[in-house]
């Protein structure tokens, strides 16, 4: 439960909180008992001095009631929010270091409502919790305790009766708690459905399922409150039972005070004053019912959470942090298998190539052939099924992954821009990097003009996920944004996709200045044919790998993908 | 303040149209109250003869006892049962009413025109159609159990006190106004902060969201210090809000419980003095005492539900903005039919923002049947003119017409249903190859799937996934690679067969010669269709019936290959940089 630790820098709070509200409950505890002296000493005696004078102590009871409870409530507001601020930092740094495999495995959707839904409802069951766990039990226990003392017969009635509410409790929480789990579940995919029609908004509307999407829609909506309904049934007993269980304790009470007060062995006030404790049982009780609610949220979402707290990112960090200054290649990839699932086809068998500091590998092959797992491998994404990844000349698993990502970036088709401006887009390359730095790399990356065609330059603001640019613009940005770290390997996967031939030419023909390794992943054997070294893949399987003249030499799958594209040359030099 | 005054009512008045469509749910609720409350009421007169027949040593009246325990045990059934079913019925209309929300929220989404969408960030419209409307759900329910009950028990204490006593009533009416003065100044004060806490949630979802979608770049580029810190200054001004928010709202529990207890030290201090004078029996008193605590309790209630609610119409108010934006322009009825695909844009301006003109005084016409490139360096604005032909945003000024019809006065539906569109970036939803293939279309048969799959050339990388075409797929699952994601996309035209395709870099990542034998089909396809395509590749272009030359969102030049290179414009410049080196 590693949620619980949480609290720990807020123990002394979380003790004092709810100690506060005992004393609380403590002077409530007393009024019964002033009331009684009220009716036996004031009224049975005509003394009416005595009566303002207890009626003084109720007002006063009252004032430092007030006092004690609102210190009380500022902790336990203090403690709830602080702790939901340190585990959601926790839980986003958490996630954050999961792999995309493990994101696979768990999806998105379920991780937004944790991080906010259940976290809410954790943090609503804290600040209930502190506020009247101590509290309810104490006024139940301590009204008991008080009326035993007052009338130790009465001792049967009034155990009987928590027992009994105990037992209730416990029965109606224990098949509660799953329920309000299956909740949550179904707000997962009602969110889901939510997240997944603003994402394919495009193609949902270009498809016209903006009607089937609502109809899925609603029908899950419907499932989600069919379920809210059905737990919500359940907490919907514990209020009444209370009441009935309690109530009889309190029919109990008259009728064997009425046979000792006939008797002669109980005054008309004790009885009286059991049966005001009894129903201060009672109040405290319904309150507690609803907390009992709120907790069995809480314990159920909480349980979620520390699932994800739980889940151990699949690989783990090296210990090695820096890379030695001289090695001969930057990867090797030796006898390298990989599948993604257990008992899934292999996506790559039995690879092996270098890259050496300061050379180019191209990479190609045909749709699914396995380029991009390659470079999933070089960033370790994920680790070899058999075979060695090595970096700098050992196995890239020692390293840490800030020694990694600080020598090789990539860039991939889908590039990424986050909002903010051009400026603090490029410097997630280097922070430190300054304007002389950003404008180079932009340069290099045949960037410079989108710079120049935007209001504020480097300051033009970008939007979410980039999407005021045009994917080809997206591209050059992240392929500027790369080279402001200076990789010593710096990996291009298909991001010259949606550029056209004569900017692709010319950004290449930049890059071949730099001093950085490259990889270059495409389709076109244009961009890769300059490459020192070009491996060809096919279906997972290594069957070429040689200069773009051996290839056309050697290598059927290379001609081939060759032909194909030449076909296009041909008809240009027509 | 007067304007927050003014939504909350607005807001207010929202709800109670949704409470509306289930008047007879809340009738029968509130029905079940007054009967709840009635019981619960009852219960202590009787408890208090019961007592009063308790009055000495030998002088208790037995048969008075039990006849009132029999009454009492008679009310507690029927309360248990109306206030079980009343917790039913109220947690059915909560329920309900945010099904109802939600479900029109997500209507409007439908609706809203792609213009708002691009400007909204999806995490924090996904956090107000769940996480706002969550937290009105529980204001809802707090309020329809507590201001129920609450309120009947007000009244009908008052009732009963001004039966057993008047003065001790008029202490208690005049003590109470106190509390709701208390509990209303708290509740406008909190309700800033609610407000603050509400919206750093929105953000907080909106950065987890973007933080788990680009996971590949804050790894790669080491950023998760600065994406972490970015996170810790949300987190801590929403610290900051909900501490307030929560500390401050829970300040009208205590403060209307002092303001109780003084009302009860009161009764007893007037009650004691009554009773030495004779004026009040001691059972009376205890009577009155219990009352003065029932009294208090809906009191005590109410005021905290009140601070609660705040809380809740904040959050629905959210929702109610984006319920409330600004939708599409309405959808005529009319219907394209028998398209034949002749399209045809005149005198087109456009522009995203007013002060960044982008498409002017645009005038073209493809006849049907006719294939049309646009060509142009990246950036060229060739999207606009797809988000114009597919009506994705609407032209400032002159028509668009398909077949001589204005694509403004018929049907969004039956215009897009006319276009099969492809786009470079690719979009999976949550489902089964099958699903993702046939995208609606009802009756399609798996034969049929299998056909498109086929012309796609997906078949073979579809046979070779783990469930074939029953494998489930999402937006997010890294099992496909780019390519085999275009592969899926373009069966999805080759099953849906439009009179009009839309082909932006549809085979960009598809290696050349699977996208060679793509061609094969797609020009089987485009045979007798019109189709606009985005493309590089050179062959497309020149076997193009028209080419629509942009440049910096604009278009410079149209006409055909000969045409446009003996014209020596734009596009013989970029002929020649790519293609004739």
């Amino acid at each position: 439960m590693k949620l619980k630790s949480y609290l720990k820098p807020y123990t002394g709070q979380c003790i004092v909180a709810p100690l506060l509200k005992l004393m609380e409950a403590f002077l409530e505890l007393l009024v019964p008992l002033v009331i009684a002296s009220l009716i036996d000493a004031g009224i049975g005696r005509d003394d009416s001095g005595h009566v303002v004078r207890m009626s003084l102590f109720l007002a006063g009871f009252a004032l430092l009631g007030l006092g004690v409870s609102i210190t009380a409530q500022y902790f336990s507001a203090k403690v709830a929010t602080g702790f939901a601020h340190d585990a959601k930092n926790d839980l986003f740094k958490h996630i954050q270091r999961l792999s995309a495999a493990d994101l696979d495995r768990i999806g998105t959707s379920t991780l937004l409502t944790r991080m906010t839904s259940d976290m809410n409802q954790v943090q609503a069951g804290v600040n209930m919790t502190l506020r009247l766990l101590l509290r309810s039990p104490f006024v139940v226990f301590g009204a008991a305790v008080m009326a035993i003392l007052v009338d130790p017969s009465s001792a049967a009635i009034f155990l009987g009766t928590i027992a009994l509410l105990s037992l209730l409790v416990g029965v109606i929480m224990s098949f509660s708690l799953p329920q309000y789990r299956n909740v949550q579940r179904r707000l997962d995919t009602v969110l889901s459905r939510v997240r997944e029609n603003l994402y394919g908004v495009r193609v949902l509307r270009a498809f016209c399922q903006e009607d089937a999407e609502t109809r899925s829609f609603a029908a899950e909506n419907e499932a989600l409150r069919k379920q809210q309904m059905l737990s919500a049934a359940l907490s919907a007993l514990t209020n009444p039972l209370t009441t009935v269980v309690v109530n009889v304790g309190i029919m109990f009470l008259i009728y064997s005070g009425g046979l000792k007060v006939d008797s002669g062995a109980m005054s008309q006030g004790t009885v009286v004053a059991l049966v005001n404790y009894m129903s201060q049982i009672l109040i405290e009780l319904i309150k507690l019912a609803n907390l009992l609610v709120t907790i069995s949220k809480a314990l159920a979402c909480a349980k979620r959470v520390n699932g994800v707290f739980a889940m151990t990112p699949s690989r783990s960090e090296g210990t090695v942090d820096t890379i030695p200054a001289e090695a001969p290649s930057i990867i090797d990839f030796k006898d390298v298998t990989f599948s993604y699932g257990k008992g899934a086809a292999p996506a790559l068998s039995k690879i092996s190539f270098s890259v050496r500091t300061g050379r180019m590998l191209g990479i190609i092959g045909g749709t699914g052939s396995g380029k991009s797992t390659i470079a999933a491998l070089m960033l370790r994404q994920y680790d070899a099924t058999s075979g060695e990844v090595d970096f700098f000349g050992r196995d890239i698993r020692d390293y840490t992954d800030r020694a990694i990502h600080s020598s090789l970036v990539a860039v991939f088709q889908k590039a990424k821009l986050f909002k903010g401006t051009i400026r603090s887009n490029l410097k997630w390359g280097d922070r430190s990097a300054d304007d002389r730095a950003l404008y180079q790399a932009l340069a290099i990356a045949q960037a410079s003009e989108i710079v120049g065609g935007r209001n504020g330059g480097l300051d033009a603001t970008v939007e979410i996920g980039g999407r005021n640019f045009s994917g080809g613009q997206r591209q050059r940005l992240c392929i500027a944004r790369a080279l402001v770290a200076h990789p010593k390997l710096l990996i291009l996967d298909d991001s010259t996709s949606a550029l056209d031939y004569a900017t692709d030419a010319a950004l290449r023909g930049a890059l071949n200045q730099l001093d950085c390794a490259l990889v270059i992943i495409s389709q076109r054997t244009l961009s890769v044919r300059d490459a020192d070294q070009i491996l060809v893949l096919d279906n997972g399987r290594q069957v070429g790998l040689g200069t773009h003249e051996e290839l056309l030499e050697s290598c059927g799958v290379y001609q081939e993908i060759y032909d194909s594209q030449y076909s296009d040359r041909r008809e240009a030099a027509k | 303040m007067n304007n927050g005054a003014a939504t909350r009512r607005g807001t207010f008045k929202r709800l109670l149209a949704y409470v509306g469509r289930y008047r007879y749910t809340f009738a029968a609720a509130l029905l079940l109250a007054v009967v709840t409350v009635a019981t619960n009421l009852a219960v202590p007169v009787y408890i208090g003869r019961a007592v009063d027949a308790i009055s000495g040593e030998g002088k208790v009246d037995f048969p008075l006892i039990s006849t009132m325990l029999l009454y009492i045990a008679v009310l507690l059934g029927v309360g248990a049962v109306s206030q079980f079913l009343m917790g039913v019925l109220n947690n059915r209309m909560t329920c309900s009413v945010v099904r109802d929300i939600r479900d029109d929220a997500f209507r409007t989404i439908q609706k809203l025109p792609m213009g708002v969408l691009d400007a909204q960030s999806p995490g924090d419209m996904t956090s107000r159609v769940i996480i706002d409307v969550e937290q009105l759900a529980d204001g809802l329910l707090l309020g329809f159990t507590q201001l129920f009950t609450g309120f009947v028990t007000i009244v009908g204490t008052l009732v009963l006190l001004f039966r057993v006593d008047v003065v001790i009533a008029l202490v208690v009416l005049l003590v109470t106004p106190l509390s709701l003065f208390i509990s209303s100044f708290i509740a406008r004060h909190v309700s800033r902060f609610f407000r603050e806490q509400s919206l750093t949630r929105g953000e907080q979802t909106a950065i987890t969201d973007e933080m788990i979608s680009s996971m590949q770049e804050i790894h790669g580029f080491l950023m998760e210090d600065a994406v972490e810190e970015q996170f810790e200054e949300i987190n801590a001004r929403w610290r900051k809000s909900s501490m307030l928010a929560t500390f401050y709202s829970s300040l009208t529990n205590p403060s209307t419980r002092f303001v109780n207890s003084l009302v009860y030290a009161s009764v007893a201090l007037a009650g004691g003095i009554l009773a030495i004078k004779r004026l009040l029996t001691v059972g009376d008193l205890t009577c009155v005492l219990s009352y003065a605590n029932q009294y208090t309790k809906p009191f005590n209630e109410i005021s905290g539900v009140v601070t609660e609610l705040q809380n809740a119409f904040v959050c629905a108010s959210r929702v109610f903005s984006l319920i409330d934006e600004r939708q599409e322009s309405p959808d005529p009825q009319a219907a394209l039919a028998d398209v034949r695909g002749a399209v045809s844009i005149d005198d087109v301006s456009f522009s995203y923002v007013p002060d960044r003109r982008l498409i002017e005084h645009f005038t073209f016409s493809a006849p049907a049947g006719s294939s049309v490139a646009i060509v142009g360096p990246t950036g060229c604005g060739k999207t606009t003119l797809i988000n114009l032909l597919m009506r994705f945003y609407d032209v400032d000024s002159g028509t668009i017409s398909v077949d001589g019809t204005d694509i403004s006065s018929v049907s969004r539906r039956s215009l897009r249903s006319s276009y099969g569109m492809v786009l470079q970036d690719t979009w999976l939803k949550q489902g089964t190859v099958y699903d993702n293939i046939v995208m609606g279309r009802p009756g399609v048969s798996r034969e049929d799937v299998a056909r498109a799959a086929k012309l796609a050339h997906a078949d073979e990388f579809i046979a070779r996934l783990e469930n074939g075409y029953d494998t489930v797929l999402s937006d997010e699952s890294a099992a496909l690679s780019q390519g085999e994601r275009q592969l899926l996309c373009i069966a999805r035209i080759m099953l849906s067969l439009p009179p009009m395709l839309i082909l932006d870099e549809a085979t960009s990542s598809i290696d050349t010669r699977t996208e060679l034998l793509i061609q094969e089909s797609f020009g089987r396809l485009m045979e007798g269709r019109t189709s606009f395509v985005v493309a590089h590749r050179l062959s497309t272009i020149k076997n193009a019936d028209m080419i629509i030359v942009m440049r910096d969102g604009k278009v410079v030049e149209t006409g055909n290959h000969e045409q446009l290179l003996a014209s020596n414009g734009f596009y013989s410049v970029l002929y020649n940089s790519q293609f004739a080196h």
